[in-house]
């Protein structure tokens, strides 16, 4: 579930609310995002790949919510991390430009033979 | 509804944010159609395909490879598909997947220079679908939930729902409406399924519309049991283990392993030790990325440590059912109503069984396509301007009494025996889980349909009508209430195992029931047997 929305990153572009799905954000009156209705997040990180600054962390707990720490996660790099694996944002190379999906068939592990 | 803010005319409205939609709104522009789309969350984030990425069925245009996959699907659908609709849906996405291309989005080619378009990722698909839908002039509004209908005695003539970004109601008017909503996954956290709660379903049905296939709806999906990443396809490379450190898919069939854990108590582990070399992970990690995450985050090393596992409901999602198609256009039969992707039944495509997201994702463009073409040439034709229609809210379950009506018509509850919209979501979950809706018994499915049909009364009226989320939240309810009806129904009707429909007590295929289930009726469900058409 989304955890964290860095005050210190944010540049209040409302851009996660818009995004977001099931709609967990609002904005209080400086335009700041923050987690209204943590309970909705369907654990989907759309909103980590679209946002510019990486000031979001979806935890990979989908059904609780875990105490997360800003500097930890950006300490461990895992602050951006999506967006920066599907290759968004500038000089970055696009994931979809080297998916290697269409090349798997050729290291499928070999099957046991099958008992009759 | 209170006062309505927003109003708006076009030709064609499509509902709905995911691909399907996105094709429909596209295809409509393109044929001079002033078009809105509306959608529930945000036209390139929505649904099931933005988070991770799709298959697709496409083939290069070669008889001999077409023929045979033809074939395969008709006999995998349980013979209930029709083979001119899998030819023309490989025609047609072959077509599509070059304008993808066009577009702009960087399909990776071989060693001999040949494209790879058999899978598109997600986010990247979906943002460029939406830059193509703004470009083709459509007017898109984001977070905007659709409720109800609209409806004269000439057929479908709009919609209205409620903005999310300012809590406003909003009307827009149109002479053809294309329902592009998506399945049922009844808010089970499948990647990106909690937008799927059959809205469009109980739409089209509460114009009278049919539904064909629900039976088809038998669909679970693996995911880390703490996580939300459906994607399956890469543990073909995992090693699964029981709590002891057994392995379980020696003879390397994966099978029914998770869903007998689960009616069980027992947790399933897997290793991903079949991709043995650094190389082979590094192509794993680059083909379904947002398989790893969940893990990655979570601090596990899925090549070398065990993880737990789960399943999650992808009901219709990954099943073939939905509004039922008259017409060859996915028109449906009510005048103006048009159905794509998931929220469309796909049995004329893939028969009873989808045979992984490839499939749906390949119906998704060309269902788009077709029916937003036909929306289009029907609006365009329509001899009255929609707002000049006499249109009434065809909206009956799950929306606040409207003032003047309370006490008159439906039974109005107390507050006091009405549950909760928490406690009537566990009631529906229940009703849809592995042991009931996996392993499919008549004892069972019937139990389960009495309590469904003893519940739909409570779900007709929300007991909170208060906020915004609420009011979407109650009209989500009753969809996913109908929509279980509908499965369980269907399902007990199918008194034989055909395709992805089991019954325990009549394990076999039974030449006799080769035909199609159509349902209709909310309060009253009735039943009838559609022929497939050879």
């Amino acid at each position: 579930m989304i955890e964290l929305v860095s005050e210190d990153r944010c540049i209040t572009c409302g851009l996660c609310v818009k995004v977001c799905p099931t709609f967990v954000f609002d904005q209080d009156d400086n335009g700041l995002p923050f987690i209204a209705r943590q309970e909705d997040c369907q654990t989907c990180f759309v909103c980590e790949a679209h946002c510019p600054v990486d000031a979001l962390y979806v935890s990979p707990f989908a059904d609780e919510q875990v105490d997360v720490d800003e500097d930890e996660l950006i300490a461990s790099g895992a602050l951006g991390s999506w967006r920066a694996t599907i290759g968004w944002g500038p000089g970055r190379t696009r994931l979809a430009s080297v998916d290697t999906t269409e090349f798997i068939n050729r290291i499928l592990p070999p099957r046991p033979p099958r008992s009759t | 509804m209170s006062a309505i803010e927003h109003k708006l005319t076009a030709d064609v409205l499509v509902l709905g944010g995911g691909p399907a939609a996105a094709w429909a709104a596209w295809s409509a522009a393109s044929q001079g159609a002033r078009v809105i789309l509306a959608d529930k969350g945000y036209l390139g984030t929505s649904g099931a395909t933005a988070p991770g990425g799709t298959n697709l069925l496409y083939l290069p245009p070669d008889r001999e490879l077409r023929d045979k996959a033809v074939e395969q699907r008709y006999q995998g659908g349980g013979y209930l598909s029709e083979r001119s609709w899998t030819y023309h849906v490989l025609d047609q996405v072959y077509i599509n997947l070059e304008r993808i291309e066009k577009w702009g989005y960087p399909f990776v080619r071989d060693e001999e220079g040949v494209p790879q378009r058999g899978h598109l990722q997600g986010l990247e698909y979906m943002n460029l679908m939406r830059k193509v839908v703004l470009k083709a002039g459509v007017k898109v509004l984001d977070q905007h939930p659709a409720l109800e209908l609209l409806t004269d005695e000439h057929g479908v003539g709009g919609a209205r729902g409620i903005s999310r970004l300012d809590g406003k109601d909003w009307e827009v008017r149109a002479n053809a409406v294309v329902l592009a909503t998506g399945g049922c996954a009844f808010l089970s956290k499948g990647l990106g399924c909690n937008v799927l709660t059959g809205d469009g379903l109980l739409m089209a049905a509460e114009l009278g519309a049919e539904l064909s296939g629900m039976e088809f709806s038998r669909a679970y999906a693996p995911s880390a049991a703490f996580g939300s990443v459906t994607r399956g396809r890469l543990l073909g490379w995992a090693t699964y283990y029981d709590e002891a450190g057994n392995v379980l898919n020696a003879d390397g069939n994966r099978g029914q392993i998770l869903q007998r854990a689960a009616i069980e108590g027992r947790t399933v582990y897997a290793m991903m030790n079949k991709a043995d070399t650094p190389e082979k992970q590094a192509i794993l990690r680059k083909s379904h990325a947002i398989f790893f995450l969940p893990y990655d985050r979570a601090g596990i090393d899925v090549f070398t440590q065990k993880f737990p596992l789960t399943t999650r409901c992808e009901g219709t999602v990954r099943g073939t059912g939905g509004i039922r198609l008259a017409g060859e256009d996915c028109s449906t039969s009510v005048a103006g109503l048009y159905a794509a992707g998931d929220a469309a039944s796909r049995e004329r495509l893939m028969g009873g069984m989808s045979g992984g997201g490839a499939f749906n994702a390949s119906w998704a463009i060309c269902s788009g396509t077709w029916s937003g073409e036909a929306a289009a040439a029907y609006a365009l034709s329509h001899k009255q301007a929609a707002h000049t229609r006499n249109l009434k809210s065809a909206g009956r379950y799950g929306l606040e009494p409207s003032e003047g009506e309370a006490g008159g018509g439906r039974q109005v509850r107390q507050s006091g025996d009405q549950p909760s919209n928490a406690e009537l979501l566990q009631a529906i979950k229940h009703e849809v889980s592995v042991d009931i809706n996996y392993f499919r018994s008549e004892s069972r499915l019937r139990d389960s349909l009495q309590r469904l049909h003893a519940l739909w009364p409570t779900v007709g009226r929300p007991a909170e009508a208060a906020s915004l989320q609420q009011r979407l939240r109650s009209r989500e309810l009753a969809a996913m209430t109908a929509t279980a009806r509908w499965m369980h129904t269907a399902s007990l009707q199918r008194r034989e195992t055909r395709a992805m429909h089991t019954l325990a007590e009549y394990p076999e295929q039974d030449p006799a029931q080769l035909h199609r289930i159509a349902l209709w009726g909310l309060d009253d469900i009735s039943v009838r047997y559609d022929a497939v058409p050879v």
